[in-house]
């Protein structure tokens, strides 16, 4: 068998929120097996190429990933503007999201290729979304919160209808294991918001493991941009396979990080 | 940072884009993480009609310091052609040929 094995990845149609019909994109390797399921939950500025290129990346690692479009309703047309419309729209529902990546989980599962466990991934707002659903919905075996700002809401006036909650307020209802990876020079989320929300989870007697990188700021897995960091990506992203793979009982075909 | 915040400016004008020149009613401003550019944070303008939807757009992504030294030129050029325009017309001297 060869060291390398092949994937395939397609866009597909999924049942999100309130049953609507939504595209997300979906990779899982090729050869025989049950695999594990990914979530992987894209950044605010939308369902970008990077987030394509993390989702092959489990694919090439063992695992069946998706990435749910969290902007679909917005129809037609290239995702940078659809991406443009929602942030002047004042972004998306916290009860949408969620909704959204019940309904990933369940196309995951819904697979014949699925080992039955899944875990959540996200960047940024993902992040934050990926802390959300970790504390809403059933179901979830691992999370993995990258750099999620807002998780915790200083200031009261950045809740309103759509995001009504702070993510921290629910971290009592996590029942999955949380990974988190930060930056240190990170603006949001701060090196002391991290700090906090760690309190709270070892308050509430958590299981989670969290990440401080040194001269790394946010999103410094991000290949595309000036902020990524490639020694602290290469370590994060090992922390991530090792995370999974203690959780999601990956196969042991599975490559390993490198 | 991932925020939500925009900063919406009511414009009179036209942009060119995609599909040609298109009337312009309002532009969203924001400073955040960029779509394209590879840097950190962009301040970003697009340029949309929304009264008529606003699903076209013009979008640009600058950085911190090109965006301020843009705001700089575009008040310098808006004092100059105040200068300019409101100038008195020049007088042309028109001498009758005998």
């Amino acid at each position: 068998m060869s060291f390398y094995q092949g994937l395939q990845a397609d866009v597909v149609a999924f049942r999100g929120h309130n049953g609507d019909t939504g595209e997300a994109y979906y990779a899982r390797p090729t050869r025989a097996g049950r695999f594990p399921g990914i979530v992987v939950i894209h950044h605010l500025p939308g369902w970008d190429e990077w987030i394509m290129e993390v989702v092959r990346k489990f694919a090439h690692h063992g695992f069946a990933a998706i990435s749910h479009h969290l902007y679909f309703r917005e129809g037609e047309g290239s995702p940078d503007d659809i991406g443009a419309r929602v942030r002047a729209a004042g972004g998306v529902a916290d009860a949408q999201v969620v909704g959204d990546t019940a309904g990933a989980m369940a196309f995951l599962r819904a697979q014949s290729n699925s080992n039955g466990k899944i875990g959540l991934i996200g960047f940024c707002s993902g992040g934050r979304h990926c802390y959300l659903a970790a504390c809403s919905l059933p179901g979830v075996d691992a999370a993995v919160d990258c750099w999620g700002g807002n998780v915790i809401v200083d200031n009261p006036k950045e809740l309103n209808d759509k995001r009504p909650v702070a993510p921290i307020d629910l971290t009592e209802k996590m029942t999955a294991p949380l990974l988190g990876l930060f930056g240190n020079d990170d603006a949001n989320p701060t090196a002391d918001q991290v700090n906090r929300t760690e309190a709270v989870l070892k308050k509430l007697g958590k299981n989670y493991e969290f990440y401080r990188y040194d001269g790394a700021g946010h999103a410094f897995f991000n290949t595309s941009r000036d902020a990524y960091r490639p020694e602290q990506a290469l370590d994060g992203w090992k922390k991530v396979f090792a995370f999974y793979n203690r959780h999601l009982a990956a196969a042991a075909a599975g490559i390993a990080a490198e | 940072m991932c925020s939500y915040i925009v900063e919406k400016a009511a414009l009179v004008g036209s942009a060119k884009g995609r599909k040609g020149w298109m009337r312009i009613d309002t532009a969203n401003v924001y400073f955040d993480h960029p779509y394209h550019s590879t840097l950190d944070h962009v301040l970003a303008i697009d340029f949309t009609n929304e009264g008529e939807g606003g699903r076209d757009r013009v979008a640009v992504e600058l950085s911190a310091d090109s965006a301020r030294a843009l705001v700089e030129r575009i008040l310098a050029a808006l004092a100059s052609g105040d200068s300019a325009h409101a100038a008195p017309a020049p007088t042309i001297a028109v001498s009758a040929a005998e």
